[in-house]
């Protein structure tokens, strides 16, 4: 087995670095522990939390990346299998493995299209044929199938139940109530909530489809499962890119002012001024010729659809800066004008040091809060692009993928509905969450709106 | 009866399972044709009070008790559909801050107008026509009308919310601090302005204020609060001359004046209590000089010295209530100080010294920002700090007085002049060399709140100079400077590690000045340092500054507008008026004895001596410049056609003194 890092695994795994670094620097702090200690105590902000948690759970497990080994050859050279694998994968490898051939409704035991069938006795019919996988092990579909699935369902929960008194238990032992301000009622509920949700998947998901099968007989959850990480990345990862573009010149045009701000003013003015979406589709569909005039920069597909996705953040960031600089200019505008910053410079302090530790301490709730806020509309803008076309590689899981695959197959008569439905709920879930998050930090962080409660 | 009549109200605030009650039982009555003040502090309820009667409290606020009868009905029990129709008609308000309350995209007309149609049935002809008479009740010319608020002055604004609240003939008039953000000049026009509106109209008029002078020139009743409660309650002459309760007496020593020059101003030690920290028994027990045991543990309870003077006080019960109210003995720690530098050494060089220091603002206009016009903020300045010594400069808002200051320590750029810091010349330093002489001259701001940065702790803000300035000193030394600094300011030792939120706007002062003090300054500017604190720890703060100047021979150049702590502070004054400089000399003369018109125009503004006589005089304003002529020309009383054609000059009028005036008073 050999360990396979991706661009984008390392970035994510340097991203929650940074995370756990925050909070810790945070938990000294008694200025910053004081607003989030806020968002802590808010129910509705820890649920989300959770519930984001879980997909960032989902979204690290699939940025563990590696290569098989395959059976050594005759000299005893070890050869290496060209596809890579996740940890996710491994852990779902009932899923992978169990492939259909075309599509099929959730919980199905027949494919969704008849084909001609040879009977047992040599005839041919027209009929629904059994599917390879999805509920293989009943003997008679139409007689067992509601009974077998309820009984896995129940057990499943039973089981997620179990898993969740044994944490209540856990938590209320001996080490009794470590933090009482914490929302622990709202925080047990999600969590049963989550507990019930993966024991019922755990359950029946090795025996049926849950979510169906997709057009080359795909499990639809798997699918939805490995977008997660797409969303979680381009949702993370171009709020890193947009960054040091937005602050750095954001706060230099409203600290230096005269000329340089009229050089970033006229550089961001110019920039909203070109459709988004216009230089998105033309850097990406010059980055893909070159790739394919180059197939030798890359050892496998994955890297070469994880470069692709990279440079789709890197693109989304270039052209999403703008708002965030634009709102920075204007604080910064007001925070250099306040007494202390006057005294600072009574005192000879340099540029530097009150950029550093006079503006940006006092403007840092603002980039905060919008990169929480951005992250569920560049979520939502991939699955877009993909949509359109200029998303992430074709390949690659996506939502925007799904959907697009899904698109055609809605004309159908019965509609194929479930692989749309998949990608919705599970985009829907994760950014109603990252909202209801963002708006608990805005409330806490934002002096505007904590004067009003 | 007539008027206005509140009885036991209590306001709470329940915020989770706190309750605080920020006013608690206040009473008090006005008389038609009266005018009531509610003095006090910050923070002791008396805005709340006034936002209880007019049923406008904030949310979360809510009156547990009381009643307030206007005319015989309790207007806190009236249904919210009564009450739409006695706000605003018989019971009107008027607040502090003219700026904000006006909507910016109607006319002063459309704004009247939607007033006299919410409380009268005129038709729109007779509508228009009572318009105008308001504005012309309110010495405002019927055509500004149809001017927005943005093209109105402060004091002009002022008067049109005041001819808006006229519209509904209101018989008791609420003003919360109505004047607070205005110039003095103004302030003394809208004062006398509304003086006269109570007197014609018969109105009752309650003056919400923290100004004794301001009450001391409108009142008939004065009543005193403190932390929720009323605590003195009497007629003007009486609270005036024979003040009972120790709290008010306080309030009156604390007072700076031209008359307790060199002396150590009396001191409230501490805050005044927020509605969170509730002592027991009386509130004021934690500062008061004559306090008992028994007012730790028990509340005061009213009482009445005379029919109209009551008192919540313990020191009360001795007193029979038909005996002459006992002038308290005068406290003893006023004893003089030695003068802070009456005769400021000067034998030195100064060590300020502007010469043609002028700050002009290029007015850039079109795509290509060529400069169109100039504003000279400051223009052409001649000024001296010494040693040991304060300069007061003086003006009205935007007169370039905090333009000055910054130019003077080079925060600003001038476009013109000399600038001398120490016999240096500064103006051409520039990196470095500019770097090291910033640690002679420090700046402390006006406003405790905006001067400290919030997330920096006490430390490290103190320490930030020390390490911009004096790299050579180590750690050690900074700690140990840091702890003299603290003890000089009068922190305790253990402020270090705390946060600026954790303190009071007093104790925010004291650390801004320890801040500038920390790299050892000759010149300190002040810009208005105490105008944002309330006077009972303004006054501590002016020992403070008195005391830090006679140990370390600090100069000061001290900005501000209250012409009573120049009275008491300032060695020197120069008087600014649009940029330039039309009077300077030895305080005490210059405030007796004025030399240029506009000098005597402050003066007479000043609160506490009786109001002007012509107070619906159109404000002049900051009027355009005439062409050529001296700037004052169109506000001076004294105008010849000779001041219209001839901008004075800077002339000697005795030793010492200056004014830029062509026919000066003395």
């Amino acid at each position: 087995m050999m360990p396979v890092v991706l661009w984008t695994d390392l970035l994510v795994w340097l991203l929650m670095a940074a995370l756990v670094g925050a909070v810790l620097l945070i938990r000294r702090q008694p200025h910053l522990r004081a607003p989030w200690g806020r968002v802590a105590r808010d129910p509705m902000a820890m649920a989300a939390a959770l519930v984001l948690a879980a997909y960032t759970a989902i979204a690290l497990l699939d940025s563990l990346h590696y290569r098989e080994a395959l059976p050594p050859g005759p000299q005893g050279e070890v050869h290496y299998a060209p596809e890579v694998k996740s940890v996710l994968d491994r852990l779902l490898a009932p899923l992978v493995e169990r492939q259909e051939k075309s599509y099929s409704a959730p919980f199905a035991t027949h494919a969704f299209a008849r084909e001609t069938l040879t009977g047992p006795d040599g005839q041919t019919i027209r009929d629904f044929p059994r599917l390879i996988h999805g509920g293989a092990h009943l003997a008679d579909p139409v007689r067992d199938r509601a009974a077998d699935i309820l009984a896995r369902l129940a057990a499943g929960l039973g089981g997620g139940l179990v898993i969740w008194l044994a944490w209540l238990g856990l938590r209320r032992g001996p080490r009794r109530r470590r933090h009482p301000q914490l929302p622990w009622r709202a925080m047990d509920v999600t969590l049963l909530a989550l507990m019930l949700v993966v024991g019922a998947l755990v359950a029946l998901a090795p025996h049926y489809h849950v979510l169906g099968t997709d057009k080359v007989g795909q499990d639809v959850l798997y699918a939805s499962l490995k977008s997660v990480r797409t969303g979680f990345l381009i949702g993370a990862l171009t709020t890193l890119v947009t960054l040091p573009f937005s602050v750095g010149l954001g706060v230099a045009a409203g600290y230096f002012g005269g000329r340089v701000d009229d050089a970033v003013q006229y550089l961001y003015t110019t920039l909203n001024a070109i459709p988004g979406v216009l230089l998105i589709a033309a850097a990406v569909l010059i980055l893909q010729a070159q790739m394919e005039a180059h197939p030798d920069w890359f050892e496998t597909g994955a890297e070469r659809a994880d470069m692709r996705l990279l440079f789709l953040c890197l693109i989304l960031g270039v052209t999403s800066w703008t708002g965030l600089a634009r709102l920075l200019r204007g604080e910064v505008l007001k925070v250099r004008e306040l007494d202390y910053v006057m005294a600072a410079r009574a005192f000879g302090v340099s540029h530097g040091r009150i950029l550093g530790r006079h503006i940006l301490p006092n403007i840092q709730h603002i980039i905060l809060i919008s990169v929480v806020m951005d992250f569920s509309g560049l979520v939502l803008a991939e699955a877009v692009l993909s949509y359109v076309g200029v998303g992430v590689d074709p390949g690659m899981y996506s939502f925007g993928n799904m959907i697009n695959g899904a698109r055609l197959e809605l004309a159908r008569e019965p509609v194929v509905w479930w692989q749309l439905g998949a990608a919705f709920l599970f985009m829907f879930i994760l950014v109603l969450a990252a909202n209801l998050l963002a708006d608990s930090i805005r409330d806490a962080l934002d002096p505007r709106t904590r004067q009003r409660t | 009866m007539k008027g206005l009549k509140v009885r036991d109200l209590q306001v709470e605030i329940r915020s989770g399972e706190r309750r605080l009650v920020p006013v608690d039982g206040v009473g008090f009555e006005v008389a038609a044709n009266e005018c009531v003040a509610l003095l006090g502090e910050s923070g002791c309820g008396k805005s709340l009070t006034a936002l209880a009667l007019m049923r406008l409290l904030p949310e979360g606020a809510d009156i547990a008790q009381g009643t307030a009868e206007l005319d015989g009905i309790d207007m806190l029990a009236l249904p919210e559909r009564e009450m739409r129709r006695v706000r605003g008609g018989r019971l009107a308000m008027i607040f502090q801050e003219p700026m904000t309350s006006l909507n910016p995209v109607l006319t002063i007309g459309q704004q009247i107008e939607e007033a006299l149609t919410a409380h009268g049935d005129a038709s729109q002809p007779g509508i228009k026509h009572q318009a105008r008479e308001l504005m012309t009740a309110v010495g405002l010319p019927p055509e500004r009308l149809a001017a927005y608020p943005f093209q109105l002055s402060g004091g002009q604004r002022q008067r049109a919310l005041i001819a808006m609240m006229l519209a509904g003939d209101p018989e008791v008039l609420i003003a919360d601090e109505p004047t607070t953000a205005l110039d003095v000049t103004v302030q003394a026009q809208i004062l006398a302005l509304l003086k006269q509106l109570q007197q014609q109209r018969g109105m009752g008029l309650l003056l919400i204020t923290h100004d004794l002078d301001v009450a001391r020139d409108m009142a008939d009743r004065v009543a005193v609060m403190y932390a929720g409660q009323i605590v003195e309650w009497a007629s003007r002459e009486t609270l005036y001359q024979s003040p009972f309760h120790p709290y008010t007496q306080r309030l009156f020593q604390v007072l700076p004046a031209i008359s307790r020059r060199g002396q150590r101003l009396a001191q409230i030690p501490g805050n005044v209590p927020g509605p969170e920290v509730r002592l027991e028994g009386c509130r004021f027990s934690g500062r008061c000089l004559r306090v008992m045991d028994r007012c730790r543990q028990e509340t005061p309870a009213w009482r009445q010295l005379s029919p109209d003077h009551g008192v919540r006080c313990h020191l009360a019960d001795g007193v029979d209530p038909m005996a002459a109210p006992v002038a308290a003995p005068a406290p003893s720690e006023t004893s003089a100080s030695p003068s802070a530098g009456e005769g400021a050494a000067k034998a030195t060089g100064p060590v300020l010294a502007l010469q043609g220091l002028a700050v002009h603002f290029p007015v850039r206009t079109g795509l290509l920002r060529r400069t169109t016009d100039v504003v000279k903020a400051v223009d052409g300045v001649d000024l001296e700090v010494h040693q040991g010594e304060t300069v007061a400069l003086v003006g009205e808002s935007g007169c370039g007085k905090t333009t000055l200051a910054r130019a003077a320590l080079r925060l600003l750029e001038p476009t013109s002049g000399r600038l001398e810091l120490l016999g240096r010349d500064i103006r051409q330093l520039e990196g470095e060399a500019l770097r090291r002489q910033r640690a002679a001259m420090q700046i402390v701001f006006q406003d405790p709140f905006s001067s400290l940065n919030p997330r920096m702790r006490v430390g490290e803000i103190l320490e930030e100079g020390m390490r911009a300035l004096r790299p050579e000193l180590s750690g050690q030394q900074r700690a140990a400077g840091l702890a003299r600094l603290l003890e000089q300011v009068g922190l305790p030792q253990d402020v270090v590690g705390r946060y600026p939120h954790e303190f009071s706007g007093g104790q925010r002062q004291r650390i801004a000045i320890a801040r500038a003090l920390a790299v050892g300054p000759a010149l300190m500017v002040l810009d208005e340092p105490t105008s944002a604190l309330d006077v009972s720890v303004q006054a501590q703060i002016l020992n403070l500054l008195a005391d830090l100047q006679r140990q370390q021979g600090l100069a000061y150049l001290f900005i501000t507008h209250n012409l009573s702590v120049v009275g008491y502070l300032a060695h020197r004054v120069a008087v600014m008026y649009r940029g330039r400089l039309v009077e300077t000399g030895p305080a005490a003369e210059l405030l007796t004895r004025p030399g240029h018109p506009y000098t005597r125009l402050l003066l007479g503004s000043v609160p506490g001596r009786g109001l002007p006589e012509t107070p619906a005089s159109v404000p002049g304003g900051q009027a355009a410049a005439p062409g050529g002529g001296c700037a004052f020309a169109p506000r001076c009383p004294q105008m010849r056609r000779e001041c219209l054609e001839e901008q004075p000059a800077l002339r000697e009028l005795a030793p010492g003194r200056q004014a830029a005036c062509l026919f000066p008073l003395v």
